[in-house]
């Protein structure tokens, strides 16, 4: 901790959220793992995209606030960047394992798959 | 001074501002003359332009999505760690007619309902105003057609549309 | 040690779990979109662990590796998912 001594107001909440934004991480990636299908395996990871980011990024507000002793913002802009950002990524994945689904399913002959 | 969109020139000074993480006077001149500039050339790169009816409905809606991601997250975890029991879960497309039309707010909307675990935006038919969802756990059709319609589809037609 | 290095501890613990089941879905499948989804979460996971790193040293510096991590970690998934979608990045 570089030899600084937090104030226990913001030392206590920074902990919880940092224990709480790495559960939730590793659960939404543990979905990785367990969820059988790949449509139903997006879901996992959007926990630690939402929760788990918005969790560590308010932790670490907490932290460097506390360190230079007046308020410390700029994590804001990387909670925001996710949220805008992941779920374009989450969009176009989704339609790419239908279009893929569906022309595989041409190709071989068969009928569209059914979503 | 017709393409001049003030919501996103105060929003990128705000942005200026907090990635430098100081409000000094140089920086804020800097900001706001790259704020101006900015906006006018991006103006002509996207001549679409929102219009806000009633932006005091955004307040309640953020609370809201907030409630609900917190929900669903700890609905996702329960069923990854499986807690659920002993039931099979059942993931699959939902098809949901929307009155919303207004383009922004849809894509405020695709955000919101993506960025909510358990459920992932897939398509939108704007001939016949048909949304297509994918839902992790898909026990109560009606249930989910009422939250997304009351949560989040009332308030953005309040917001974009007069 | 204080309370919130062990927390820090705890979560870096925790990101790398998650860091290594992302990567067995990269290596292991099966669809060209479970590796980009694997993907994905990894560089989420790994910006997140910068974080923690952050926390732990008590620095600034990590917050802007972590910006630039967001920024072309999105790109880059982005950019293959519309590959995967289409067979292009960029349509002509």
């Amino acid at each position: 901790m570089s030899g600084v001594e937090l104030p226990l107001w913001a030392a206590v909440p920074a902990a919880l959220l940092l224990v709480a934004s790495g559960l939730l991480t590793v659960t939404g990636s543990l979905g990785l793992l367990r969820l059988p299908s790949f449509q139903a395996r997006m879901h996992g990871p959007s926990m630690g995209n939402t929760l788990g980011c918005g969790c560590m990024l308010f932790a670490s507000m907490f932290v460097s606030s506390a360190i230079v002793g007046r308020p410390v913002l700029h994590e804001f802009l990387i909670t925001v960047f996710v949220v805008v950002t992941s779920p374009a990524t989450a969009m176009l994945l989704m339609r790419a394992s239908i279009y893929r689904a569906r022309s595989k399913a041409t190709s071989a002959g068969n009928e569209v798959v059914e979503r | 001074m017709k393409h001049f969109a003030p919501v996103l020139a105060i929003a990128l000074a705000l942005m200026w501002l907090l990635m430098n993480d100081t409000v000094s006077t140089g920086q804020v001149v800097l900001g706001i003359l790259l704020a101006l500039l900015l906006t006018f050339w991006s103006a002509k790169l996207r001549p679409l332009r929102p219009r806000l009816y009633r932006p005091q409905l955004a307040i309640g809606l953020l609370w809201t999505v907030f409630v609900d991601i917190v929900r669903s997250n700890i609905a996702v975890g329960r069923i990854i760690l499986g807690l659920v029991g002993e039931r099979s879960i059942r993931s699959a497309f939902l098809d949901i007619p929307l009155e919303l039309r207004d383009p922004h707010g849809l894509a405020v909307l695709a955000t919101i309902i993506t960025s909510t675990p358990g459920t992932v935006w897939v398509d939108f038919d704007a001939e016949r105003g048909l949304l297509t969802l994918h839902v992790l756990d898909l026990r109560d059709e009606e249930g989910w057609i009422r939250t997304i319609k009351e949560h989040y589809e009332r308030p953005l037609i309040g917001i974009f549309q007069p | 040690m204080t309370l919130l290095d062990y927390a820090a501890w705890f979560a870096s613990g925790c990101f790398g779990m998650a860091m290594l089941f992302a990567t067995w879905r990269v290596i292991r499948g099966p669809a060209a979109q479970d590796r980009v989804l694997g993907l994905d979460t990894l560089y989420i996971n790994g910006m997140l662990m910068l974080l923690a790193l952050g926390i732990r040293s008590g620095s600034s510096f990590y917050f802007e590796i972590a910006l630039l991590i967001a920024l072309f970690g999105f790109v880059g998934s982005v950019a293959l998912a519309k590959f995967l979608l289409r067979g292009e990045v960029i349509e002509p």
